[in-house]
């Protein structure tokens, strides 16, 4: 089982992440967890310190974690973006692709669930926020036409 | 049409393999129906009241003769011989099995057929113009935008898990044959003064418990923009939306909270850095679709003549062909509300009957329509006679298009686990009621829409007169609404008082339409009618 | 009396509870009384039933069965009103006679 799932080479931060609006006011603070419900454009200024962003889905149909997600990657934030809660194994391509890259859900992962669900699509038929080179993430149109 | 390549087939066919998985997860105990049960949505299963059913796409209503034979195929050997047209232009399957889900999805990605996102809180079936490459009156074929659409909003990794469900229309004409204004998202393909092609795009239509018509947000969108302008209206809801009442989710209620303006103003912004990313399909993706929906080799110097000795094709020629571009052809509807008969249900020899015609009169090719009717879009005038003799012999004969028998009903009680009332049973009564040609010719254009709960799948907001099935105490009770409309002048139908049992609303449509031939004017529309008079008098001639 | 009813898993087809096993007839339908979160629990669990509820119901007065209070169960014990020869009994005319 995995417990956790990370695409990370460095250590993983170790101190505990800090809601949004603490982390605003806290300067030494490097973790910060985003709630579905937060706008992940209120780091924009912050993003320099920030190491580790939890993102959060409290249900597993509340997909405005994806979006959190994929904005920070486009705001340029390069440290990790892990995903909690309510995760389902299914959806974990999806994920990777809006730019997480760690996963600590509620319920354990089974790792050949895992594994097959990131090896699943060999395509992807539009550009998001998928992990800079990765083999993929040229869109069909792109392969289309060259 | 579209055809697919190596990439189309390696999707669907690695979505197939998916939910395959994901079934026999699911039939392991792996997976409680909890979390089963989005997975199975994605891929169109639903659980109704007697079995699971399947809700097949139709990718703008356009599906071809080997596509229609398949589908025969299944409704033989994975349903009970039948299946029904939707309101959004796709198919229906109601006896599916669960364990035999995942061969049957396999089957259909053979003719290039899926199940992905037609239902859940996914973006679905993109619906279009059912006489698109065929009408004259528009500026091109819209149903390239509408594959390009398809295709960008297959798999978006940030939609995963939108707030609701999420639908999109696409037009190229003044006239609206898609009510464009009843989707969340619909784009209308125009042309500026430079002769550049456009959108004029709309947003947070949407009907189910509270409807609202979409409004026009944007003037212009240039096409090479659409996906920058999609994800940011995506974006915008999928941030925005509520998540704590599934009756408030969709965008028609974002859109109408945060008002037309703030709406827009707020899609502009993240448009704005989306176009900066650059990420829009190249024209060249384009040019590719649209080569698949070049014009078929239409004949030249085909006669125009109709024989119309037979009184009985006559009346089918006045009432379901409709003017071609391409002279010497025609459109060509197809009924599927025969009088007394299950509005959109088709058999499967039916099924088999209307793409031999297609094969032979029709390049292959037919077209679904949100009116639960099928259309044959490209027939010769002079084959038209032996279109309607094949037609009439398989019970698909009758000459009823957008009269008052052409009734529009979801599958009501009898079928789904939301509804309230039957909804069925009424449609065959009133077809019933009103079955004479004469009469109904008489009446004119009436577009009669039940729902059989406040769902609104069979779009009774958009019914000139509509019919909503309630539960009142335990019983099968029915609203009667006045003055809806999908076309261009888009409105909202209006309860017209206390509800009725089955038979009497039946009664109360009669004593409805009795008021509208009293006060019309000469070839008024009944619509017409309704909005130059009102309720009042209306509600009159119902209630006493 | 109160019955219970789901779905089969696997085919999708309407089941009622009999008391030891999974009916496809509303006659075969068991009172379970107050067992009904146990059973249900136990027969979700081992996917022997899928979306499986407690409902209320009489026996029918002509003896025809067990009646589901709701109508909307009735339809599914019967089968679509519009379609007797796709309901369980098609050839019997007065098999849905008591559904509305």
């Amino acid at each position: 089982m995995a417990d956790a799932l990370r695409f990370r080479d460095h250590p993983a931060a170790d101190e505990p992440a800090v809601s949004l609006d603490a982390f605003l006011n806290q300067p030494e603070a490097a973790s910060v967890r985003i709630e579905a419900g937060d706008d992940v454009r209120r780091l924009a200024p912050v993003l320099a310190r920030t190491r580790l962003i939890e993102v959060d889905f409290p249900k597993f149909r509340d997909g405005r974690g994806f979006s959190s997600a994929r904005i920070l990657r486009e705001m340029g934030y390069a440290g990790e973006i892990k995903a909690t809660g309510d995760v389902l194994v299914d959806l974990v391509w999806f994920m990777r692709r809006c730019g997480f890259d760690s996963f600590a859900p509620d319920a354990p992962f089974d790792a050949a669930d895992v594994e097959a669900a990131l090896a699943r699509y060999p395509y992807v038929y539009q550009p998001a926020a998928d992990p800079p080179g990765s083999s993929w993430a040229v869109p069909i149109w792109k392969l289309r036409h060259g | 049409m579209y055809r697919y390549d190596q990439y189309d087939h390696a999707m669907v066919q690695a979505r197939v393999e998916e939910f395959r998985d994901q079934t026999r997860r699911r039939l392991e105990g792996k997976l409680t129906d909890d979390q089963f049960k989005p997975l199975r949505l994605k891929n169109g299963l639903y659980l109704q009241l007697h079995a699971y059913m399947l809700r097949v796409a139709i990718p703008y209503g356009t599906l071809n003769t080997v596509q229609m034979r398949k589908l025969a195929d299944i409704a033989r050997r994975y349903d009970r011989g039948y299946g029904h047209f939707t309101t959004r232009q796709n198919i229906q399957y109601n006896w599916i099995k669960l364990e035999e889900a995942p061969d049957l999805l396999a089957e259909l990605a053979e003719v290039e057929m899926h199940a992905i996102q037609t239902s859940g809180e996914s973006i679905r079936n993109v619906s279009a113009d059912q006489y698109a490459g065929a009408a004259a009156d528009e500026i091109m074929d819209p149903r390239p935008w509408a594959e390009m659409i398809r295709q960008m909003t297959t798999f978006m990794p940030e939609f995963s898990y939108l707030p609701r469900k999420f639908k999109i229309a696409v037009i190229a004409s003044a006239a609206d044959r898609a009510a464009l204004r009843w989707h969340d998202f619909a784009v209308r393909i125009v042309r500026n003064a430079a002769g550049e092609d456009g959108f004029e795009v709309y947003a947070g239509g949407g009907m189910g418990r509270t409807p609202f018509i979409a409004y026009r947000i944007r003037e212009f969108l240039p096409t090479g923009q659409l996906l920058s302008y999609m994800q940011a209206v995506l974006r915008v809801w999928n941030r925005n939306a509520r998540r704590d009442n599934i009756h408030k989710q969709r965008m028609k209620i974002l859109v109408h909270e945060l008002g037309e303006d703030e709406f827009r103003r707020q899609v502009e912004d993240e448009f704005a850095s989306f176009v900066a990313m650059d990420e829009d399909f190249p024209q060249a993706e384009y040019d590719r679709i649209a080569a698949y929906f070049a014009p078929p080799p239409f004949e030249t110097g085909l006669s125009t003549d109709i024989n119309r000795v037979d009184p009985d094709f006559a009346l089918w020629v006045d009432r379901q062909v409709v003017a071609h571009k391409a002279p010497g052809y025609a459109i060509v509807n197809i009924s599927l509300k025969p009088v007394g008969g299950i509005p959109g249900d088709i058999s499967a020899d039916q099924m088999d009957l209307v793409a031999d015609l297609a094969e032979r009169f029709s390049f292959a090719e037919i077209r679904a329509t949100h009116a639960q009717n099928l259309v044959l879009p490209h027939v010769r005038m002079a084959d038209l006679h032996a279109v309607w003799t094949a037609l009439d012999a398989a019970g698909l004969g009758d000459a009823n298009l957008d009269l008052v028998t052409d009734i529009i009903a979801c599958p009501g009680l009898d079928y789904c686990s939301l509804a309230n009332a039957r909804s069925i049973p009424l449609a065959q009564k009133l077809s019933e009621r009103f079955a004479d040609p004469a009469r109904q010719a008489d009446i004119g254009e009436l577009k009669l829409k039940i729902s059989g709960c406040i769902n609104a799948c069979g779009h009774h907001h958009a019914g000139n007169i509509g019919i909503l099935g309630v539960d009142r105490k335990g019983s099968e009770s029915y609203q009667l609404l006045l003055g809806g409309s999908g076309d261009e002048e888009t409105s909202q139908a209006k309860i017209a008082g206390p509800g009725f049992d089955e038979d009497g609303i039946v009664d109360a449509i009669e004593r409805t339409i009795e008021h509208y031939r009293t006060v019309r004017a000469p070839k008024e529309r009944f619509i017409d009618t309704y909005r130059r008079v009102g309720m009042d008098g209306f509600k009159e001639a119902i209630y006493g | 009396m109160k019955i219970l009813t789901g779905n089969d898993l696997k085919t999708g087809r309407v089941v009622w509870w009999d008391g030891a096993g999974w009916s496809a007839h509303v006659e075969d339908a068991a009172d379970v009384g107050d067992a009904a979160d146990a059973i249900l629990a136990l027969e979700d669990a081992a996917c022997r039933v899928n979306g499986g509820y407690a409902i209320e119901a009489e026996p029918d007065p002509a003896g025809r069965g067990v009646r589901p209070a709701h109508i909307k169960d009735r339809v599914r014990a019967y089968g679509p009103t519009v379609r007797p020869d796709l309901t369980l009994k098609p050839a019997d005319p007065e098999a849905g006679t008591w559904v509305i």
